[in-house]
């Protein structure tokens, strides 16, 4: 129906991960992502990442109206890790991409179940 | 629009090379711009779209915000101390407003 947003699809997803590693598919493992499993309210669900020398790490959720949520970087001084508090539209998937100082990618990703959707809907 | 006041949480002292970490949080509504008003019309997005902390000067943690970031954008992160210094936090928003707030931290 009209008047409500369009959801992003996996494939925006997809996009996004691909336009942050510049076309290199993310390798697994080395990526802590702690998500709830489920977040009975949408509009705040909490989210932690880390990834022992990662210079960036990309948040994206794969079922909200546009799927990037945030990009952390990390300074000499930093430690790569970061939490926060992000809104999830309905049940999806959370990833985290995480770029290491090698200039190679790890990838981690979660299942929210969603109670009641964060996006005003 | 109504006030918007950072709050960090920091503690005074370390020792150095003493990993710490930082919480912040600062209140604001991050609309989204996809909420519609009674009318029908949307309502224009405005968001915190950047964070960046530093220690005296060099950077140390940033986030690019998007709008799936939760009202009030609430981050933790860690960082290591080498020396007494002044931690400046700053918050651009989606207008041009800057906020800023900074914690000294002295290693005794």
């Amino acid at each position: 129906a009209s008047g409500l947003p369009a959801f992003a699809t996996a494939d925006a997803a997809q996009e996004a991960v691909m336009a942050f590693t510049g076309g290199v598919a993310p390798g697994e493992g080395g990526v802590t992502l702690t998500t709830p499993e489920i977040a009975e309210n949408g509009g705040t669900v909490p989210v932690e990442v880390a990834a022992e020398g990662a210079a960036a790490i990309l948040v994206l959720a794969a079922g909200n109206p546009s799927p990037g949520v945030a990009t952390f970087h990390f300074g000499p001084l930093g430690v790569a890790m970061a939490s926060t508090r992000i809104r999830l539209a309905r049940t999806q998937d959370v990833i985290a991409v995480a770029k290491m100082s090698d200039g190679s990618f790890r990838q981690a990703s979660n299942t929210v179940k969603v109670t009641i959707g964060g996006c005003g809907g | 629009m109504a006030s918007i006041k950072p709050r960090v949480k920091a503690p005074k002292t370390a020792s150095a090379g003493e990993v710490v970490s930082i919480k912040t949080l600062i209140s604001h509504p991050m609309e989204s711009g996809q909420r519609k008003d009674k009318d029908g019309a949307t309502i224009p997005r405005q968001i915190i779209n950047k964070f960046t902390a530093t220690f005296n000067g060099a950077m140390v943690f940033a986030c690019d915000l998007e709008p799936s970031v939760s009202a009030n954008p609430y981050f933790e992160f860690q960082m290591t101390v080498p020396e007494t210094g002044v931690l400046a936090f700053e918050w651009v928003d989606d207008d041009g407003s800057i906020y800023t707030d900074e914690k000294t931290i002295t290693v005794a």
